[in-house]
């Protein structure tokens, strides 16, 4: 892109283009929108957007001042030398509102995976088993079917803070939200009719190893999707182009990418992730399904700067697999006091809410957290009353069973510094 | 418009009790060929049926860990790799859960390293062994880890019935339900 100045009638041409090619509100000028070729008002003082046709027409970019980017995470790169990607993290700290852009969606592979290139006009999806009629559907028929459209969250169960941790998206960042559009797995089990034995089904996907998962029927049956859609366009390929299984409220591995195949089965099948989901105690193990109450505090997060005392609106998400979520509060000492938080929009099931909460900073150092509770009572700990449960000290050797949901705490200095309260 | 009430009577009668549970309410997809539907059932469950004819031997299984690459990612005798390890470093420890997590030795079932090898190895070059080597290879890990005798050739029947040392040692998941906590009694 380049810039030069303009005359009002180029001007004029112009903001049709800039006002498709930018989104994220991002810091557009407001030009030329509301003026007239013979208003007096002062020409703009930002020089114009000229990009390519591609990027202005096409396919819209966001604003070269947007700088917002994923990061691999946990301090594997990605991709690596040979071309594989393993996990990659959301920036937190710059999202608003609860949709996560599909370029910014967090994505996750068992063990580092290549990205299918799949032709969606080859790729079939299959329901076999035990079932009174096997079925296989193209992507056209799957189509067909009555759709469902509906937010919802996925998390990574290494979503978990360390003090190595120096930001949000370092802490939390393997988390998105997302509006998945498909059909209810329900609708295709009914279309292929379930046997009374079918107890389990596995999923397989279409990557290299086809990492297969077991999940009861039950939860099939319930409310997952077989999502072709994600943010108004068809899923992007590191999220599992052409077809995914959504598992809302499950831990992300089971939201099998790429999907080509459930067997519906009658035990609990034993294959590639379920072995790593293998445990010698129940409470354990149950706790690595469904994900518990979880809420973090996106701005004033680790690493950024407050630039002195006065207003601000402490922002968040929470989000629970358990449902959605109830209350928010936000405590700006330390834990002491907490407040109720502000929903920014009505709580979905299984999906990100956007909290808020008025603050006005003295300018004296403290500490800021949030916590929530969801529409089963699950309310989200701190990593103190979690060893207290578990009955473990609560030092740097504790580890939170099941995905952590723990409260994370942010510090704040007195000169502004926002860091890692865990450090 | 009325004759259409009487359709769904109509369809039950035709259909039997079953359709009455259970009917296409859409008519769309195809019926799987048997060959796609055997090609594509990958999936090995605890019985084993999904498991393809073949057989193999610890003894082969040894050469194809050297020929096949195996070594050079979890090391010469399964324990010196940066791959997990494959033999377990406290193989006496009467506690199976602390000789460590060995595929070969705490999975619950055999299958499920048959499952592990035949989908997911070697690394970058998955669905490049044959149904024989990785019987082979199955009776190889599990013969290094006291399962299996060497001479034990495993097949299609014999690979289901070896009995893994974990038994049932391990926590099975709740029968989870919609709309519950995620463990009963626990608050977070």
């Amino acid at each position: 892109m380049g810039s030069k100045s303009l005359n009002r009638r180029e001007l004029l041409k112009s903001s049709a283009a800039l006002a498709g090619g930018l989104t994220l509100g991002a810091a557009a000028p407001a030009i030329g929108a509301q003026q007239s070729p013979d208003s007096h008002h002062a020409p703009p003082s930002s020089p114009m957007i000229k990009g390519d046709k591609d990027g202005m027409i096409a396919y819209g970019e966001r604003s070269n001042y947007v700088k917002s980017v994923r990061i691999p995470h946990g301090g594997r790169p990605s991709p690596d030398t040979f071309g594989l990607t393993f996990h990659v993290a959301t920036p937190l700290q710059d999202s608003v509102g609860v949709i996560t852009p599909s370029s910014l969606h967090y994505f996750a592979t068992t063990r580092g995976s290549f990205l299918p290139d799949i032709d969606p006009s080859k790729h079939t999806f299959m329901i076999h088993g035990l079932v009174d009629r096997p079925l296989t559907f193209t992507m056209d028929d799957l189509k067909r079917f009555p759709s469902v459209t509906r937010l919802h969250f996925i998390e990574c169960a290494g979503n978990r803070s360390s003090p190595r941790a120096k930001t949000v998206q370092e802490s939390h960042g393997m988390t998105s939200c997302a509006e998945w559009t498909g059909v209810l797995l329900s609708t295709l089990l009914k279309e292929a009719g379930l046997k009374g034995t079918a107890k389990w089904f596995v999923a397989e996907g279409g990557e290299e190893v086809k990492g297969a998962s077991s999940m009861p029927i039950a939860k099939a049956m319930d409310d997952c999707l077989l999502a072709y859609g994600m943010n108004g366009e068809p899923v992007r390929p590191q999220n599992g182009f052409p077809l995914r299984l959504m598992v809302p409220g499950f831990e992300g591995i089971f939201h099998t990418k790429w999907l080509q195949r459930i067997k519906v089965v009658d035990r609990y099948y034993m294959n590639y992730n379920d072995f790593g989901h293998l445990d010698d105690e129940p409470k354990t193990a149950a706790l690595g399904y469904q994900i518990g109450p979880k809420s973090v505090i996106t701005f004033p997060s680790g690493a950024q700067q407050l630039p002195g005392k006065g207003f601000y609106e402490i922002s968040g998400l929470a989000w629970s697999g358990g449902g959605a979520i109830k209350l928010v509060e936000v405590s700006t000492d330390g834990g002491k006091k907490w407040n109720k938080a502000e929903f920014k929009g009505t709580p979905q099931r299984m999906a990100f809410t956007r909290f808020g909460y008025q603050w006005n900073w003295d300018g004296s150092e403290t500490e800021i957290l949030s916590r929530c509770t969801d529409e089963l009572g699950q309310a989200q700990p701190t990593r103190a009353q979690l060893a207290k449960y578990w009955n473990k000290p609560y030092d740097q050797t504790f580890s939170v069973p099941g995905l952590d949901n723990s409260v994370q705490p942010w510090h704040i200095a007195s000169d502004g510094r926002v860091t890692n309260g865990f450090a | 418009m009325g004759s259409h009430r009487m359709l769904p009577f109509a369809f039950v009668m035709l259909m039997g009790t079953s359709a009455l549970a259970q009917g296409p309410a859409f008519g769309i997809g195809r019926t799987p060929s048997p060959e796609e539907l055997k090609a594509r059932d990958i999936s090995i469950g605890p019985t084993g049926e999904e498991l393809p004819p073949g057989k193999g031997t610890a003894k082969e299984g040894a050469q194809l860990y050297r020929t096949k690459g195996c070594a050079a990612c979890h090391g010469a005798t399964g324990l010196e790799g940066t791959a997990p390890n494959l033999k377990s470093k406290d193989p006496k420890n009467p506690d199976v859960w602390a000789r460590g997590r060995i595929l070969p030795l705490r999975a619950p079932f055999a299958t499920t390293v048959w499952d592990y090898i035949n989908r997911g190895m070697p690394l970058n070059r998955e669905g490049t062994l044959t149904v024989d080597e990785v019987y082979s290879l199955t009776a190889f890990l599990l013969f290094i880890n006291d399962v299996i005798p060497e001479d034990q050739a495993l097949d299609q029947q014999s690979l289901p019935q070896v009995k893994m040392p974990i038994g049932d040692n391990y926590a099975s998941l709740p029968d989870w339900k919609p709309r519950t906590k995620r463990l009963p009694g626990y608050p977070f």
